[in-house]
Formats: C-alpha cells, sequence, structure tokens
C-alpha cells in the first residue's frame, strides 16, 4: 500500500506493506541508501535517521509510525547549520575507517549537538552508545564531536 | 601469518606508454616471479596514471578498499613520486582485472611492504617522462630541469610548463628504466607523512552509495538465502509455495550446494521485489535440514577433548630445542597453566551481501570483496562458466577483516541471479552473517615454563591442541615453530594434537597472533612474577641483546626493534613512575606480526563487582622509516588496539549442537563509545622498509589488559573472553 512520508523536507509516496521498517521504505522503496543496515533489531544504530529532530533507528520503526512525522537523513542533514558542522569535523579529523557505520554516527551526533550544544564525555557517552563503530574509531568521533561543538580537541 | 598471501620478492619490469582520451596514460606491468616451485604466486601489477591536458591527474587505485584507507594510501605514494599536489589528483577504483592491474587483495597487512618500492617507481618515471617531454621542447638538458606541483622548471631560461601541457608529447617518449629512476629524498617528501584524509571522506559523511549494499542495477530483484544451523548441512524440505505466498516474492528455490564449506553451501533462496519481501518469505519457508556428520560438535565438547589430549602423547613434536625436561627440573621457579581462547566472528558492519547479474552466459558482479580474484574463479568453477565471462566490480567494503578473502556470498548470489534470470542483490541479515563466519579459531594451550634465579627463562613448554582435520590445521588454527619465545629460551619444546572440526575457521585480523599473542605474553607474564621481576624489565631481558633473529621476510625476528618498542611504550606509559590507586593496574605485552614490531601499555581499573574499565593505552610501533598517511595509520592502530579489547572483554561464538549460538549484538557485544578508552600511539621510526598497520596493532592489546588485570587485582585471567564474575572482589 501507499505511504505519504516527508523525508528531507519533500513529500514522497512510498508503496510498501504495512509492517515494512523505514529502513527499507527508504532505502528499497525510495533510492535513499545512506541510512545503513546493520542488525536490524536496533542496536548498532547504522540506520539512524531523525524523527522530528530525533534519533531513531528506522530498522526498528515500522512506516505507518512515521504518519505526518518529518524525517531528516544523512542525505539532508547537511542542510541544518549543526549537521554541516558534524560533517566538515568528520572529514577534518578523518574519521571514518571503513565509514560504513558513519551516517549513523553523524545523525546521533548531530542530535547530540542539537540538544547539547557543548557536550561532556559523559554527554557523548550517553548520546553515543547505541551507535556501534565495528572498526572502533571512538576516538577520533568523540574528537569531531568536541571540535563540531567548538571544544578543545585532545590529540 | 598471511595466509597464503607470501609474495615473491624479485620482480622483473616493463613500461609502456600510450596516448588516452588527449592524456597521458602511464601503464607499468610490473611482472613477479616466485620461483618454479610456486606458480600461484607469481604476481603482475599495474598501476595507472592518467594526466588530463588541465592538469588533473587521476590513479587508479588497484585494491579492495575496506576501511584500511588502500584507495588513499597507495595514490599518495605514486603521486609524491610524480611531484604533483595532492589536490590535483583523483583516485578511481580499479575492477578485478588482475590481468591490468596484477594481484588485487586486502590481506595480511601487505599493501604497503608489497607496493612501497614499486609505486614510488611508477610515479617517479612519470615524472621523468615529463620532465624529458619539456627538455626536448625546451632543448635543454633535463639534468637542469626540475619540477614542483605538477609544473616542470627550467631556472635558467626562466621557462616552465605544467605536465598538462607537456602530457601529449610525454606520451611519444620512451619509458625509463623503471629500476633507475631517481627517487625523491624522503626529507623532500610533500605527500607521504602527512594527514591526508580519505578520499572517500566527503562521499562517506554524506551518504553516497559507495557500498555493496548500495548497489542498485536496472530491473534487479532482492534476494535472502536460507542456509543450515549446522555448517553446510544439507536441505530436507522447504515450503516453497508459502514463501512464493508473500507479497512480491517472485521466486523461491532450493540451492542444492555442495560440500566445501568455502564454495556453494546448500540453502533456500528466497527472491522479491524488495528485501524486506524477500525476508517476509522466507520466513515461511520452515526449512529442514538433513542429519549432518558435525551436528553433534560443541565448545564444551571441544573443551572436554581438548583436556583429554593434553594429557596424552602428542599427535606430534613441532619444534625442541635443548632438554624442556631438564630445564624444568633445573629451574628456580615452575609454572604451570592453561590458556584459552574462544571462537569469535569478523561481524563486519556491512552484512555479507553481492549483486550479480547473468546475461547470455556473461555474468557481471558488484561485490565488497577483499579477495576479487578468489571469488572469480570461485563462481566460474561452481557455475561452470569461463572466468573471462565474468567482470567483477570492486565496492567499497564495510568492514572486512578477514571475512571477505572468502567469497561464498559472492557464488551465492551469482548462482541465485543466475537461476532467477534477472539481476538480484543477495543480502544477508545479521544472524546470518554471526551464524555462518569462518570465524577465528578457538584453541588450547598447556603450558610449563621455568625461570632461573637470575630471571631468565629456562625452558617453555607448549602442548598445543588446536582445531584440524587429517593431521593438518584448520584454517588460521596453525602456530609457527618460528613464534616467539622460541629461538629465546634454550629448552623449548612446542607440542601439537588436534581435534577435528566442522566449524569453518578463517583468518580474522592478525589471524593466529590475535590468539597466540594473549597466550604467550600472558604467560611470559606469570613468569615474570613468579621471577619476582618487573614485566618490563623480564621481557627485556628475555628479548636478550641480539638483533635479527632468522632470515629477514621469512622468519625474522629483529629483537632490536622490539626491545625499541618495548622501552617507548613503557617510557609513554611511566610505566614504575606512576602511583596507581588500588584497583587500577599497567599491564604491558608485545608481539611481532605482519612484520610489524609493536608494544602496548594498558592501564585498566577492577571494580569491586568485576567490571573492567580500560582507562588508557599506550602504543609503541615499530613498521619502519616512513608512515604513508598518518591519518588512516594512526586510525588503524587505534582501531585494532580497540578492537583487540573489544574481543577479550566480552566475544564468544559458542558452538553447541553443530551450530553457532550467537545471533546479533545483544549477544556478540562490540566495544561501544562509553567503553572505548583513549588510544596514545607512538611511531618509533627505524631504518626499516615501510610495513603495513592493519593489523599488527591488535595481537598486543588483549595480553597487556589481562596483566593490567593482575596488576590490579592479583587474579590471572587464562581463558577468554574475560569472566568479570571472577574478578569480584565483594
Amino acid at each position: 500500500m501507499a505511504f505519504k512520508i516527508n523525508v528531507n523536507g519533500k513529500s514522497r509516496n512510498v508503496d510498501v506493506e504495512e509492517g515494512t521498517p523505514l529502513l527499507w521504505a527508504l532505502r528499497d522503496g525510495l533510492g535513499i541508501l545512506g541510512p545503513k543496515f546493520g542488525c536490524g533489531v536496533g542496536q548498532c544504530g547504522a540506520c539512524t535517521v531523525h524523527i522530528d529532530g530525533q534519533p531513531v533507528r528506522s530498522c526498528a520503526l515500522p512506516i505507518e509510525a512515521v504518519g505526518a512525522a518529518k524525517v531528516v537523513t544523512i542525505e539532508g542533514i547537511g542542510a541544518t547549520a549543526v549537521g554541516k558542522k558534524v560533517q566538515a569535523a568528520w572529514t577534518e579529523l578523518d574519521v571514518a575507517q571503513c565509514g560504513y557505520c558513519q551516517p549513523g554516527q553523524i545523525m546521533s551526533a548531530t542530535a547530540l549537538l542539537n540538544a547539547t550544544p557543548k557536550p561532556a564525555d559523559a554527554d557523548i557517552d550517553a548520546a553515543m552508545s547505541g551507535n556501534i563503530c565495528r572498526c572502533a574509531t571512538y576516538v577520533r568521533i568523540r574528537a569531531a564531536i568536541k571540535q563540531a561543538s567548538g571544544q578543545k580537541v585532545e590529540a | 601469518m598471511a595466509d597464503g598471501f607470501a609474495e615473491g620478492a624479485s620482480r622483473r619490469d616493463l613500461l609502456k606508454t600510450g596516448a588516452l582520451a588527449g592524456g597521458l596514460v602511464l601503464s607499468f606491468n610490473l611482472a613477479g616471479k616466485a620461483g618454479a616451485a610456486a606458480p600461484a604466486a607469481d604476481a603482475k601489477l599495474n598501476a595507472y596514471v592518467s594526466l588530463t591536458p588541465d592538469n588533473k591527474v587521476t590513479i587508479v587505485s588497484k585494491n579492495p578498499e575496506i576501511g584500511q584507507g588502500i584507495k588513499t594510501s597507495l595514490p599518495m605514494i605514486i603521486a609524491e613520486e610524480f611531484d604533483v599536489d595532492w589536490a590535483s589528483v583523483t583516485t578511481k577504483q580499479a575492477d578485478g582485472d588482475p590481468a591490468t592491474y596484477g594481484r588485487q587483495f586486502a590481506g595480511g597487512s601487505m599493501a604497503t611492504p608489497l607496493h612501497w618500492d614499486e609505486l614510488r617507481r611508477v610515479g617517479a618515471a612519470g615524472r621523468a617522462m615529463v620532465v624529458a617531454a619539456a627538455a626536448q621542447t625546451w632543448n635543454v638538458p633535463a639534468a637542469e630541469c626540475t619540477t614542483a606541483s605538477g609544473v616542470v622548471y627550467h631556472k635558467a631560461s626562466g621557462k616552465k610548463a605544467t605536465y598538462g601541457a607537456l602530457a601529449a608529447k610525454a606520451a611519444t617518449l620512451p619509458a625509463p628504466d623503471l629500476k633507475t629512476v631517481p627517487l625523491k629524498d624522503p626529507k623532500d617528501y610533500k605527500i607521504l607523512g602527512k594527514f591526508m584524509p580519505q578520499v572517500d571522506s566527503a562521499g562517506l559523511v554524506t551518504g553516497q552509495p559507495l557500498f555493496g549494499i548500495d548497489v542498485v542495477v536496472p530491473g534487479m530483484l532482492y534476494a535472502t538465502f536460507d542456509k543450515a544451523p549446522v555448517f553446510g548441512a544439507k536441505v530436507a524440505s522447504a515450503d516453497l509455495a508459502a514463501a512464493k505466498a508473500v507479497k512480491g516474492v517472485r521466486q523461491a528455490f532450493v540451492v542444492e550446494g555442495g560440500t566445501d564449506l568455502s564454495g556453494l553451501v546448500p540453502g533456500v533462496a528466497v527472491v522479491a521485489d524488495s528485501w524486506w519481501q524477500a525476508r517476509k518469505g522466507r520466513e515461511k519457508l520452515n526449512t529442514q535440514w538433513a542429519e549432518h556428520p558435525t551436528s553433534k560438535q560443541s565448545s564444551a565438547g571441544y573443551d572436554a577433548q581438548a583436556l583429554a589430549l593434553s594429557k596424552a602423547p602428542p599427535l606430534r613434536t613441532e619444534r625442541n630445542d635443548g632438554d624442556v625436561a631438564a630445564g624444568l627440573k633445573g629451574a628456580a621457579k615452575t609454572v604451570e597453566a592453561a590458556y584459552s581462547y574462544p571462537f569469535i566472528a569478523h561481524a563486519a558492519l556491512e552484512p555479507m551481501n553481492c549483486t550479480a547479474a547473468f546475461k547470455d552466459g556473461k555474468l557481471e558482479i558488484w561485490a565488497p570483496t577483499q579477495n576479487p580474484e578468489a571469488g572469480r574463479q570461485l563462481v566460474a568453477k561452481t557455475l561452470g562458466i569461463a572466468p573471462a565471462d565474468i567482470t567483477l566490480h570492486m565496492t567499497r567494503c564495510g568492514g572486512g577483516f578477514g571475512r571477505r578473502l572468502a567469497n561464498d556470498y559472492m557464488v551465492q548470489a551469482a548462482w541465485i541471479a543466475r537461476e532467477a534470470k534477472a539481476p538480484v542483490k543477495m543480502l544477508w541479515t545479521r544472524e546470518d552473517d554471526l551464524r555462518y563466519d569462518y570465524y577465528r579459531p578457538a584453541g588450547y594451550h598447556f603450558l610449563s615454563g621455568g625461570v632461573d634465579a637470575s630471571g631468565s627463562v629456562t625452558a617453555w613448554h607448549d602442548h598445543f591442541v588446536s582445531l584440524g582435520n587429517d593431521g593438518r590445521f584448520a584454517s588460521s588454527a596453525g602456530m609457527s615453530p618460528t613464534e616467539f619465545p622460541s629461538r629465546f629460551v634454550p629448552n623449548y619444546r612446542y607440542d601439537l594434537s588436534l581435534i577435528p572440526t566442522g566449524v569453518p575457521t578463517g583468518p580474522l585480523r592478525a589471524p593466529g597472533s590475535n590468539a597466540l599473542s594473549f597466550v604467550i605474553q600472558s604467560f611470559i607474564d606469570e613468569l615474570a612474577h613468579a621471577a619476582g621481576a618487573d614485566p618490563v624489565a623480564f621481557r627485556l631481558k628475555l628479548l636478550g641483546d641480539g638483533g635479527m633473529m632468522g632470515t629477514p621476510g621469512q622468519n625474522g625476528y629483529a629483537a632490536d626493534r622490539m626491545r625499541g618498542v618495548v622501552k617507548l611504550a613503557a617510557e609513554k606509559a611511566g610505566w614504575g613512575k606512576t602511583k596507581l590507586p588500588k584497583g587500577t593496574g599497567m599491564g604491558i605485552a608485545f608481539h611481532f606480526s605482519h612484520m610489524g614490531y609493536f608494544a602496548e601499555v594498558v592501564q585498566a581499573t577492577v571494580a569491586a563487582d568485576g567490571a573492567v574499565k580500560v582507562d588508557k593505552v599506550w602504543v609503541a610501533a615499530d613498521v619502519g622509516r616512513q608512515i604513508v598517511n598518518p591519518a588512516g595509520g594512526i586510525n588503524q592502530v587505534q582501531g585494532s588496539v580497540l578492537d583487540g579489547l573489544s574481543a577479550a572483554l566480552g566475544q564468544v561464538i559458542t558452538i553447541e549442537n553443530g551450530a553457532a549460538v550467537q545471533s546479533n549484538f545483544g549477544d556478540y557485544p562490540l566495544l561501544r563509545m562509553a567503553d572505548a578508552p583513549p588510544v596514545e600511539v607512538h611511531f618509533l621510526i627505524t631504518d626499516n622498509p615501510p610495513t603495513g598497520l592493519g593489523e599488527p596493532a591488535l595481537p598486543p592489546a588483549p595480553p597487556a589488559l589481562c596483566n593490567a588485570i593482575f596488576a590490579a587485582t592479583g587474579k590471572r585471567i587464562r581463558s577468554l573472553p574475560i569472566n568479570t564474575e571472577a574478578l569480584k572482589s565483594v
């Protein structure tokens, strides 16, 4: 059946069955491939998108639960000032190794900075621990969040 | 430890040039001969550098990118000697094409040692040709010309020209001899050794479709593949009709498969308009699996067999130096200990997937693979088509860690696509991924060792009980007779016994070493404490005062290089100089693998409830005279260390009834942000050829942590993963 959802500021129609996770509606239905599939059960965070500004695991959210909420993916986050800063910090510090988890990391980091513009280490731990980086780039993720928030970055 | 990636050393040079698309194409063919005995090690390498009149340089990156940064670092080597600005360079991912590019793989941390010399010469030869073109154009001696940032200068006449302007002429000139082409003095490097963010950085942070899972082909369908929990078991029955009744499901069929666990294994394919539909269809299959010979095997069974084998004479003795019995008898102190480690999975974050399209007898494949040519050969053999009829595109891999050296998922996608008569993207679930892996094999070491009154190790006996069938090690389950501390202990004996297994095993980042280092460096720590010695001083004494032990590049072990990193790691960590609170300790470990010398100090705190917190890690590394790209290099070291800690702190794949028990990140935990300590990396620059960084930082991390836990609690970890219950002090 057809669902109308708002993605990255645009109204989109997607034809999927009820119960289809938002992740697969985005990826296979709309060709929005930035959100990644990692676990399918909301444990790794690779699929993280924003729903009305909140970080949500799209692999575990059925399409019918989206309703009129605004969905923003990694493809759209650069249009916000904070998202753009986070992406720039990620690039400058060369955070990624394989990079597969980084769309989700950036979405979680952007949500953190929106809520807490100058996060302490404990804030970073709390906000980012739902996102697994198998390459374990955590040292640089932490540094990039601090850099994007204008805080001192330790080497 | 390179798992088949050893490569012949001598190389024959052949250099061709030709004009293409109005630019200069330098085609370098460096074919290697490893000797008649090993024709499989014959390697050809072609690097392509192209240049357009507007002075833009394109450099092909030949190897698979799995996060190790190779798509950036190999082109950097060429660009440095070509003497162009890195900003003017665009890199291009090669297809799987060994006839053009030579051997292409991501494994064994081999790319830097294999390409360091050749690719510098490739770049330098290009520069020489552009200089020759300028010299002819200006009628001046080439020796009077200089270059900088893609421009040739002749100072005396004040002439200058961009490489791009000279490209057409340069392409008509003979190529210089690669062996004698002049190379830069490293002090003049402008690219090598500089922090260069990886070339895909912008694409990665904006969600561009770079990975295998992102491949979209016109008319493509989506597939799932249901495999047996017991590795390799055949399909007994499946409700194909029920699967096909699910909306969007186009086809469901049994793949008979074979018995080779690295080939096409039996299963049931469900093909649908979307992956979610294929997954829903799969849920209806209710596949029943045939009884399989290995269905009674279990981790508990292996444990029991190992214990029994440890008390029996070994299958064989792999090394026997001096007289271990006498060495133990004459020791001032002896220690006996049984060590073990479990199966672990690779758990690359991008689940195994591959896209394939079969048309008119030809196959096109888009694969996130570490080992493209092996995949092509497997697919060709299994499907009965010629390798030349397979086009293989290499996508970026969402992690490799050795998992994608096997190409089981590639042959599955190819088979399903041919059966389905449509392009197919086959994608596994996380559960599929954790339950069908080529696991790091479990292993058991029954050790005894002795130290004399002066704190020297007099005897070392390891009865290694490993996995293997028919008297041969299972893949990556081996230990070399030259593994440390053999050659450093006068009385050394290594006995071997093998347990038959039906569990597929294979290389996982620093194969062999990732487990052996835990055993060896922990037991050395036990001996140090038995001798009443400081663990750093004890290790330095064990390493002796010699230099290279054995043959460099083969079984060679440079004791002096190892002493260098042990001292550096201890110094940077403030070893013995820092007063640590109760419950906190420092541990040290070192390990040589993949041509790299690494020593690491871990500081850890153990809480009253047994919880382990890693406070900090200090790494000292000797990988030679040049770090190609510190951006990727430091990242690899930090990631490898945390990878090792992640495994030690919680990862185990348990086998029950012939199958893996764990299925997702709930029961197979990976390290998360809150548990990731700072990792300080120090490179000790020595005058040795540059070597790789994808793996060798991992092995010392688990034992350094376990030794820190001993320092903090007095409790010795002899089995992984670390059991925090046993560390409780309340």
